[in-house]
């Protein structure tokens, strides 16, 4: 086992895996990861499954510093400089890091959320299944809020091995964002779904992990922008009373009492967020079934990814390199190194 | 005039439906929400990854890489339409609530809206039997039927930022137990010591919606006691014999 600790950490930097189930009929939401492909990418990068706890970045500038043994770990997702002990750390691609030596990453240029996976994984006591922080909620594994300097997460110890790994993101849609209408579209007139669906919508600067406001044309109500409380799904488009629609993401609430219009796509959620703050979206609305065909292929194509690694270099370990990284230990006799 | 035919399905996305059975606050429509539950969760339908019963619908998450949209809603239409078990009164609960002052800020303007005193509306919202008709928006949160009608007061116009964990209030025609610090647009009457979710606790969650909850008064001293055995894990309000 290996410790890493925070050093700096922006907002919204937090453990997260593929999120909570079972207990949303109590109002405890599902969080999870905001891009779940980046999150597998990272974690088959080494060697995790898919849906396995990573650390998620937020788009400003975090530390950490490897405290104790050797750690491989791999950065995915939202694009921004890493460094480590000033050496350019390429992302999609596994390092091994020995202790001592501090990650920098800078803040995103391009996208919103960075996963930090680890081999052996992120040590905690999933609750409800699940490690990820639901922070209004206090619930999440190591820690139930978002990461702070000074928090120490435990992490799989680095396996002994020749050659670090990468893995190219695959390529994503960059056109509208697909969605499926209803659950409550029958709350507005068809002027104002077309209206929705045309419109160039700007990501409001009060987005968080909760949701991603949109700035735009006010949308108007058939009726009352009441409903009867009813279940939200991860992407509704909610139209609360100002007609500003709200896309509930991760950090939703169970319920609501708001008309939802729409639902975006599981398969485009990743891809909205990583949007940044006063960027331009659209939307296009799709059949369920086109939709549900779109989420099988996304399945694929997480599943797929194990595939896709390939080794970077490659080449016998020296011992130099193992003592540098720390692998070698207290190792004082080649006896040590026999099991 | 809602004209809309129930039961009937919509897409919640690719991976959830909602099945909606009606469009109204009723105690026998929602008993019939979580009779198809309770239909759902005996059948153990493949796909089906958990579900969120609400006054009048029933939230159903899937895995579309296991069922389709279109089966799930025929198979949740056809349930629907059947006979489904029955799933009794629920349990029955007592919730301890500290009245007004500082504990309900909001205590004056519903004594005055009401045209009752203080006290009386204490009274009268203690005195009530109510329904859990669903848990939702936070954890914990429960919201429950059967106000006193003299005591239903509509939303706040301006929706309070914060409002103190254990929050007990009104919104419209029911009343509320809200267990962690949250935004609210309803009226502030009370707080109970009790928590309805602790991540801390063995039992994470006591309450399930169709149980009954009822409360009694206790002062702000007692409230602070309570407080402190809620704190060790002790779940505060008191189940009620059948």
């Amino acid at each position: 086992m290996s410790v890493i600790e925070v050093v700096e950490a922006g907002p919204y930097t937090s453990v997260q895996d593929t999120g909570r189930y079972g207990a949303q009929r109590y109002g405890l939401g599902t969080a999870g990861a905001m891009d779940t492909l980046s999150l597998a990418i990272a974690n088959v990068l080494v060697s995790q499954p898919a849906g396995a706890a990573a650390i998620e970045i937020g788009p400003l500038p975090a530390r950490f510093r490897i405290t104790d043994g050797a750690v491989r770990l791999a950065l995915a997702g939202g694009v921004r400089g890493a460094t480590v002990q000033g050496r350019a750390l390429p992302m999609g691609e596994t390092v091994l890091l020995a202790e001592g030596d501090v990650l920098a990453l800078r803040a995103c240029s391009q996208g919103v959320f960075s996963y930090l996976a680890f081999e052996g994984g992120i040590d905690g006591e999933p609750v409800f299944g699940s490690f990820s922080v639901h922070a209004r909620s206090g619930i999440g594994s190591p820690y139930s809020r978002a990461l702070l300097p000074g928090d120490r997460l435990n992490v799989g110890g680095a396996a002994v091995r020749g050659a670090e790994r990468s893995l190219a993101a695959p390529t994503r849609g960059s056109g509208a964002l697909r969605v499926v209408l209803g659950p409550q579209d029958d709350h507005f007139e068809p002027e104002t779904i077309a209206q929705f669906l045309d419109t160039e919508w700007k990501i409001s600067a009060t987005s968080d992990r909760m949701g991603y406001r949109l700035e735009g044309p006010a949308l108007r109500h058939k009726g009352s922008p009441n409903i009867l409380s009813d279940g939200i799904a991860n992407g509704s488009v909610q139209i609360p009373g100002n007609g500003l629609p709200l896309l509930l993401l991760a950090d939703r609430g169970t319920t609501g009492g708001y008309p939802k219009l729409a639902t975006i796509i599981s398969a485009d959620l990743g891809r909205l967020a990583q949007v940044p703050v006063g960027s331009v979206i659209r939307f296009q609305a799709i059949a369920v079934e086109e939709a549900q065909a779109e989420a099988r292929a996304h399945a694929a194509l997480i599943s797929s990814l194990p595939r896709a690694v390939r080794d970077v270099g490659g080449g016998d370990l020296s011992s130099e390199f193992l003592l540098a990284s720390n692998l070698a230990g207290a190792a004082t006799s080649a006896d040590d190194w026999s099991i | 005039m809602d004209r809309t035919d129930y039961p009937r399905v919509r897409p919640c996305g690719d991976c959830a439906l909602t099945i909606e059975l009606g469009n109204e606050i009723d105690a026998t429509r929602n008993a019939r929400v979580l009779s198809l539950d309770a239909a759902v969760a005996a059948a153990r339908k493949a796909g089906v990854i958990e579900t969120i019963p609400t006054y009048r619908s029933l939230f159903v998450a899937y895995d579309p890489g296991l069922i389709g949209y279109a089966p799930l809603a025929a198979w949740l239409l056809d349930l629907a339409g059947g006979a489904l078990p029955e799933t009794g009164s629920g349990r029955s609960w007592r919730f301890p609530v500290t009245y007004g002052g500082a504990f309900g800020e909001d205590m004056p303007f519903v004594a005055q809206k009401s045209g009752l005193s203080e006290a009386e509306v204490a009274r009268r919202h203690a005195g009530g039997t109510y329904r859990i008709y669903m848990m939702g928006f936070m954890p914990g949160f429960t919201y429950l039927g059967g106000l006193d009608p003299a005591l239903a007061l509509s939303r706040r116009d301006n929706p309070r930022l914060t409002s103190p964990a254990g929050t007990i209030s009104i919104g419209g025609v029911q009343t509320g137990i809200q267990c962690l610090v949250s935004p609210t647009g309803w009226h502030l009457i009370g707080r109970t010591p009790a928590r309805t979710y602790d991540p801390q606790r063995s039992r994470v969650f006591f309450l399930e919606p169709g149980d009954s909850v009822s409360f009694f008064p206790v002062g702000p001293e007692d409230f602070a006691a309570l407080e402190r055995r809620a704190e060790a894990g002790e779940l505060v309000a008191e189940p009620v014999a059948p």
